[in-house]
């Protein structure tokens, strides 16, 4: 008798252990992956508030529209992972177009979109060697290349919109499977490129170590600072490939481009869960960031919800999703 | 290597002071304007809104913190004290303003010194809220003072006392006033403790959280007393008027020589670094140069200043 009792509150015990575990594995997948409840959130929303927005034709518009940002949050991914930050992407972003177009008369398309891939790749080259040689924290560095680079972008530009002259230019992207078009294609590619780098590659793994302790990272034989300058030079690369794009959709390219875009990218980034101290996230949750943003965005627009509605919502999410993030980790921890 | 380490002490100390006299000089000689006590007094009222919002921001960065919505701030305070002053007149709207400027200030200070979120995002967010809420208020038009000629609002930004522009009587005296809190009072010294080592602060007994919260209140303040100043010498406002103020004001404070890892910094190296950052754009200005000259030149100022600095101190050039 005693013995089935045992028996029964044996069995009633692990039934409670393993709704227990079972919740707690669920509030674990809550806490690592809440972009992707929050993006699901979002679309119901939409969706139910909107005809318009849970259409093929709007899905595809949205994830075209996100690929901008996208390229340039999954180079500030791998930046913010080493711990570091970049807030020049929005003026590289902006000098690459310019180059692409304002050199198409005189060297041809294909050879000023090289030049204005490479420009990106130059200017992150240099902003992770400035960082890497002089020791002054990449906040510092990027705030001076923000202004450095715009000024660049301006002296060529002559403070003019430069616009193509050859229409064919901007059919380059005009490729679509389905709804999605070529540039969201192009995104996809690298953030599934640079997730794989990430988890399966030594670089990528190095990444999140010297994120995690540079220190430490250094002492078991990484080596730190060559490291940082690849990844700053890919997130500058990403960005030359951000501003040709964004140079073959508009056909125009104008000084002023993409400015305070650096901002709308660490929000997608911080959005995602990839911490701003590093170490921690990964280019999954940085694309949910980015859908999330781009959808949010979307949505808003089709709501005819006047201009000063997203920008208060995109700071209240932001706010509110750092507080949950807060929540989460220190209940995890206690 | 001694005559290396030499150099850089020697550089550490007079590098910089030394780089603005030869650029000072070297402009002077082309442009015999510059060095006139017009022209002298022009640039200091110039940057002394930028110097107003310096001076708060100061505090902010000697805790280890950062203030990115400075900006916006100074957007939206500027229009409300314009739109305000229409409606109500001078002294209310001022009043209003200081009042909105403090709430900004606990607002920020709330979520990042109670909350113990992340500053940078913090104060982002509230970049594009208070973006936001300008163009909530104002509908996106701008607003203009009806009766510029008439107004006792213009003394701040537009009349002199003793041949000097009130605008740098203010910078003058909340530069004076924000040394003496910094460098004389317990707050000023707990705001370096948290800076310093915020855990061992916090086990002293330094109150960390509100001295946090009252450091962002001083730089919502500052901005609050900037946008009086602006909105009297502008006798206007549009929705952009204070975009791109916080990268300026950083620059300024940076160029001064305060470490953004917080612990350090004095309020007259904040003045000194802004002012020398105004002087820069002017001269490029009156070299004949395109204003977005001056964006290359502050991004090699900056970054020569915060290197040399870094170099002196660890008596190593690189890393």
């Amino acid at each position: 008798m005693s013995n089935t009792v045992g028996m029964k509150k044996d069995s009633a015990a692990k039934i409670m252990t393993s709704i227990k575990s079972s919740s707690l594995s669920i509030l674990r997948i809550i806490r690592e992956q809440h972009i992707w409840v929050f993006l699901f959130i979002c679309m119901v929303v939409f969706s139910l508030a909107s005809p318009y927005f849970f259409t093929l034709n709007n899905i595809g518009n949205v994830l075209t529209q996100g690929s901008f940002i996208g390229f340039l949050a999954v180079g500030m991914t791998l930046v913010m992972l080493n711990g570091e930050i970049d807030l020049s992407v929005g003026a590289t972003l902006a000098l690459s177009s310019a180059l692409a177009i304002g050199l198409q008369e005189s060297i041809g398309i294909w050879p000023a979109i090289l030049v204005a891939l490479l420009s990106g790749a130059f200017f992150g080259f240099i902003n992770g060697a400035l960082v890497a040689l002089s020791g002054i924290h990449s906040f510092i560095i990027t705030l001076g290349s923000l202004m450095g680079i715009r000024g660049i972008v301006f002296i060529f530009t002559g403070e003019e919109a430069l616009m193509t002259s050859d229409y064919s230019y901007t059919e380059y992207p005009e490729i679509y499977i389905g709804p999605v078009s070529l540039t969201a294609m192009i995104f996809f590619g690298f953030a599934l490129f640079f997730q794989w780098i990430l988890s399966k590659t030594r670089h990528g793994l190095e990444t999140y170590a010297v994120g995690d302790n540079e220190k430490s990272a250094h002492e078991a034989g990484i080596r730190v600072r060559r490291h940082k300058v690849i990844n700053f030079t890919l997130c500058g690369l990403l960005a030359g490939v951000a501003g040709v794009l964004l140079s073959m959709r508009l056909g125009t390219a104008e000084p002023n481009a993409a400015r305070i875009w650096e901002l709308w990218t660490i929000i997608a980034v911080v959005l995602g869960g990839t911490r701003l101290t590093g170490g921690y996230g990964s280019m999954w949750k940085t694309v949910g960031g980015v859908i999330t943003l781009a959808a949010l965005l979307n949505g808003l627009r089709l709501l005819n919800t006047p201009n000063y509605i997203e920008l208060i919502v995109m700071g209240t999410v932001l706010v509110l999703a750092l507080i949950l993030d807060k929540t989460l980790t220190s209940s995890q921890s206690r | 290597m001694a005559i290396l380490k030499k150099a850089s002490e020697t550089a550490k100390k007079h590098g910089l002071i030394g780089g603005f006299a030869i650029f000072l000089a070297v402009v002077s000689f082309s442009s015999p304007e510059f060095l006139t006590p017009g022209n002298i007094l022009d640039v200091i009222r110039q940057v002394s809104i930028t110097g107003m919002i310096a001076i708060g921001v100061t505090f902010v960065v000697i805790t280890g913190r950062l203030d990115l919505s400075v900006g916006s701030m100074l957007t939206l305070l500027t229009v409300l004290v314009v739109d305000q002053h229409n409606q109500v007149g001078p002294a209310i709207a001022i009043a209003y303003t200081l009042f909105a400027s403090l709430l900004i200030g606990i607002v920020n200070g709330y979520l990042i010194g109670f909350m113990r979120l992340n500053s940078l995002i913090v104060t982002l967010a509230m970049l594009s809220l208070l973006q936001g809420a300008t163009l909530f208020y104002s509908g996106g038009s701008n607003v203009n003072v009806t009766n510029p000629q008439e107004t006792w609002f213009r003394f701040f930004g537009r009349s002199e006392f003793v041949d000097i522009p009130v605008p740098v009587w203010i910078f003058f005296f909340s530069a004076l006033v924000g040394s003496f809190v910094l460098l004389k009072t317990n707050f000023g010294r707990w705001v370096f403790s948290i800076g310093g080592n915020e855990t061992a602060s916090l086990f002293s007994g330094v109150q960390t959280r509100g001295v946090v919260l009252i450091a962002y209140v001083i730089s919502g303040f500052g901005t609050g007393l900037a946008a009086i100043i602006m909105g009297s010498r502008v006798m206007g406002a549009q929705s952009t008027i204070g975009q791109g103020y916080e990268l300026t004001v950083l620059s300024g404070i940076i160029l001064g020589g305060t470490s953004m890892l917080g612990g350090s910094g004095t309020i007259w190296r904040t003045v000194i670094g802004v002012t020398m950052l105004g002087f820069v754009q002017n001269g490029l200005l009156l070299l004949g140069f395109a204003y977005y000259v001056q964006w290359l030149v502050t991004w090699a100022v900056i970054i020569l200043a915060v290197w040399i600095d870094l170099a002196a101190k660890r008596g190593r050039v690189f890393v």
